[in-house]
């Protein structure tokens, strides 16, 4: 037998041994095995820098299903830089499609409700400021007509049109600023993130399952967008879902790594970096299957699966939801009781809602976790076994494979920028993270061009915030700094 | 805990705006955060925190630190002894050297402390926590006889003038322990060097031993001595200068307890192993460099035990490693801690005048850190911009 299998390998090529391998019926491991070999010849980007943060609560891989929510909302918070023009009223009817309202430094990228039924309410903060557009759902489940088209036989114009009318323009980005694409210059190149690392995030792989179709109609569409390439990223680790290795049109990448070895921006950074004058443009998997959706079927179908997650949720797991939906029916009878906070997206970069808040346009996940506002006696000078750290003066680094469970408690005071080297240690950038908030914080523009403001988003330098030993607001940092790139320069 | 909690909570609003003690606010803060992590939570950006924080930061230096502090206390116990010819247990000089430096500890943090409470009042900010670890370094960098007032003194220049005219705690730019060292050494040098400052009740100079000396190592190389003695007249041998036992400031003659501390620190990553191995490495290699040329007493001490003396390895794990005043970029600290070795050796070998080379090295290289950090960032940048170049190329 053994001798048998060494004739093999002398006498058929790798390749041919896989080939081979796909005919014969041989057991899965064997073919994992294969799979493995054979993503080790493409190149695999190692990311050594990062920290993959285990807590408690990941989601068990069922789609449960439960009556869907009464309202749903569409917020301008979720898009930096836009400012909102309304274009429905309260009492309007909707259909799933129907604009609410526009950019208007850009009136073409519009934003679509994402189901039928009546404008409730237009909520607003300080000064005024657009929060949310609430709609009341009507069960009807109609849909405003944009007409089926094969992607492939119609030019960019018409592309980016069809997406445009739809409100399906928001879901792609751009570096530099990581705000919504401008559709006018074109990228050089878009990327696809095909896996998430952060904390608790849902398995790509299970989420997209079944979409093959739609997804490879939404990456012909985004073919015609530029005359780069399509990049789609996939780890490296665990053979990923054929909706994504069947993808034709695509240039697949692997990479190895902690988190934020998922991030676009890493990836892109490693890829195809974004220098002066370049633009690059990304999109999320279950996006790209929405516009694949949208010229299938002709359709606004914001269906997605979500992830429910975190230490305080009884049961975790994944939910098919309609994008911007209230989180009450997946969280209702279904978490622990005790003050919590509710987290659209994951716990580095997610936004803060309430227990009847709506998720946010970009989250394919939700994460509820126990609030920390009490306080602790000597809990810097406590030994802290259940802590959880980056720094060995916690004894819980000996254990390795342990989950967390950990609150929102900012564990200790503001100071200024103390400790060096820290950061450094999770971002895995060519870029020095310290000197870009400082450049950042004195308003030293060109200083912020030459440290690589261009490539980053506030989600790269998150678990530099995590980290940080004097609190300070790392990704309000960026923000600010994004901002200020974008008032003098556009 | 919760009867304590309850008190706090209800002397809170008399040092809140408007209270009876408002003007204490800080104070009343800091003495509140030190008893309890508060209750504040995550407002904006990642909803989840690391539990470190700087308070744990500066906790683990003054852990690191600690057997140092009870070497050298036991040391001052024992030189003392041997001094007067005393018969002393092992306890007996602890407790000796204990009386003797815990009033210079408590001397230090309740001055500087007050000067940070006053400030961070002033300024409305929160104390910072920066002089937990200040305020033990200074007592462990200066000599035993050092009177309480220029403690008191040299310690009030150290924060005001160190530290708090920059801005406070991470925008100083020397490190503060060797302000208030560097501010002894040159206002009272009588009280700083000679041989006899190190040792207890020397200066005195009633009922000594016949024949002892209270001359450090690099006191007795700098006039040419053939062969260095510890005080009772023996050859010092490395192991004496590894253990400590030999006549130096408080803290820094144990390069067993310096170990100790490093290890800690490079252990918990608090401290920087990139600047400590290469304080090393630098003052090896100019130790080897001397040792090639010979020609006097200082330049042919061998290089292994250069390490071990006038506080160079003190200064190199705890004082280099300071991260405000060192070089903020990974590979600026290789430069930074490279060049405060090779600069500590040559300075107290090729000028005998200051054997506190390392003390000098460290500050003139604080002073050069920001420059450092400018070339490598420079030089980053650059290499930034050809990454462009090559794509427009292709």
């Amino acid at each position: 037998m053994s001798i048998k299998n060494m004739t093999y390998k002398v006498i058929l090529s790798e390749w041919q041994l896989i080939r081979l391998a796909g005919t014969l019926k041989i057991p899965i491991f064997v073919k994992r095995f294969l799979q493995t070999k054979k993503i080790s010849m493409s190149k695999v980007i190692k990311i050594k820098k990062g920290l993959d943060i285990k807590l408690k609560g990941a989601a068990e891989k069922i789609i449960s299903n439960v009556q869907p929510a009464s309202t749903y909302a569409v917020k301008p918070t979720d898009f930096p830089g836009i400012v909102p023009k309304l274009a429905a009223r309260p009492g309007d009817k909707v259909k799933a499609g129907s604009i609410l309202f526009f950019d208007k430094l850009r009136p073409e990228v519009k934003f679509a409700s994402p189901v039928s039924g009546e404008v409730k309410a237009v909520n607003r903060g300080e000064r005024r400021k657009i929060l949310e557009i609430v709609v009341d759902a009507d069960g009807k489940n109609e849909y405003e007509e944009f007409g089926a088209a094969d992607p492939v036989k119609l030019d960019r114009e018409q592309i980016v049109m069809k997406i445009q009318d739809a409100g399906l323009w928001p879901c792609i980005r751009q570096r530099p600023y990581a705000v919504i694409a401008r559709s006018q210059t074109e990228p050089k190149a878009i990327f696809i993130s095909g896996f998430d690392t952060a904390p608790l995030a849902p398995d790509m792989d299970f989420v997209v399952k079944g979409n093959n179709s739609a997804f490879q109609t939404g990456i012909n569409a985004l073919n015609k967008l530029t005359r780069g390439e399509v990049h789609l990223s996939l780890q490296a680790d665990n053979p990923a879902a054929d909706v994504f290795t069947r993808a034709s049109g695509v240039s697949l990448h692997y990479f190895k790594g902690p988190h934020p070895a998922g991030n676009p921006g890493v990836q892109i950074h490693h890829i195809d970096p974004v220098n002066k004058d370049e633009v690059v443009w990304y999109i999320q998997p279950q996006e790209v299957i929405m516009i694949g959706r949208l010229f299938e079927k002709g359709i606004y179908d914001a269906t997605r699966v979500i992830a429910v997650t975190g230490s305080e949720v009884k049961k975790p797991r994944y939910f098919r939801v309609l994008g911007g939906a209230s989180i009450e029916p997946y969280v209702m009878d279904n978490v622990n009781p005790g003050e919590l906070r509710y987290i659209s997206g994951n716990a580095l970069t997610g936004s803060r809602i309430s227990k009847i808040g709506y998720l946010g346009f970009y989250d394919g996940q939700l994460t509820v976790l126990p609030e920390g506002n009490y306080y602790e006696m000597f809990g810097w000078m406590a030994p802290g076994f259940k802590k959880l750290s980056v720094s060995r003066s916690f004894p819980s680094w000996l254990m390795p494979g342990r989950e967390y469970k950990v609150d929102t408690n900012l564990k200790g005071g503001e100071r200024p920028f103390v400790q060096t080297g820290e950061y450094e240690k999770v971002l895995p950038m060519n870029i020095y993270p310290m000197h870009l908030l400082k450049a950042i914080l004195v308003d030293d523009i060109e200083k912020m061009e030459q440290l690589g403001i261009y490539e980053v988003a506030e989600e790269d330098f998150a678990l530099c915030e995590f980290v940080c030993p004097s609190k300070i607001e790392i990704q309000s940092i960026i923000r600010q700094g994004i901002d200020l790139m974008i008032k003098e320069l556009e | 805990m919760n009867s304590l909690r309850r008190f706090v909570d209800k002397i809170k609003p008399n040092f809140e705006k408007g209270g009876k003690f408002a003007a204490l606010q800080s104070t009343f803060e800091a003495f509140e955060t030190f008893l309890f992590v508060p209750n504040h939570v995550t407002q904006k950006g990642s909803h989840i925190r690391d539990a470190m924080d700087m308070k744990r930061t500066m906790i683990v230096v003054v852990l690191a630190l600690v057997p140092a502090v009870l070497m050298g206390m036991w040391n001052a116990g024992y030189q003392n002894a041997l001094a007067f010819g005393l018969e002393r247990t092992v306890p007996g000089n602890f407790w000796f050297g204990f009386l003797k430096v815990f009033p210079i500890i408590v001397v230090s943090y309740v001055v500087g402390l007050g000067i940070e409470f006053m400030f961070a009042q002033i300024r409305r900010h929160e104390v910072s926590e920066g002089y937990l670890v200040s305020g033990i370094l200074v007592p462990l960098v200066i000599p035993v006889d050092t009177p309480l007032w220029m403690v008191a003194v040299a310690t009030v220049f150290a924060v005001i003038i160190g530290k708090e005219v920059f801005g406070g705690v991470g925008m100083n730019i020397l490190n503060p322990a060797l302000t208030a060292r560097a501010f002894l050494f040159f206002a009272y040098p009588t009280f700083m060097s000679g041989d006899k400052v190190w040792i207890e009740g020397l200066i005195k100079g009633e009922g000594i031993v016949d024949g002892f000396s209270g001359a450090t190592a690099l006191g007795q190389a700098a006039v040419n001595e053939p062969q260095i003695l510890n005080t009772t007249g023996e050859v010092m041998t490395g192991m004496d200068m590894f253990l400590g036992i030999i006549p130096g400031s408080i803290g820094e003659t144990s390069m067993l307890a310096i170990l100790i501390g490093a290890v800690f620190l490079i252990y918990t990553g608090v401290g920087s192993w990139k600047i400590i191995l290469s304080v090393f490495a630098g003052g090896t290699i100019m130790g080897l460099i001397l040792n090639a040329f010979g020609g006097n007493a200082l330049m042919e001490i061998p290089f292994w035990q250069h390490l071990m003396l006038g506080g160079f390895a003190f200064g190199a794990v705890f004082m280099a490693t300071d991260p405000v005043s060192a070089a903020q970029t990974e590979r600026g600290k290789w430069i930074y801690g490279f060049l405060i070795g090779l600069l500590a050796i040559i300075i107290r070998v090729l000028n005998p005048a200051f054997p506190e080379g390392v003390m000098l090295a460290i500050l003139l290289m604080n002073v050069f850190a920001p420059l450092i950090d400018h070339y490598v960032i420079e030089s980053h940048i650059k290499k930034r911009l050809k990454r462009v170049k090559i794509s427009t190329n292709t």
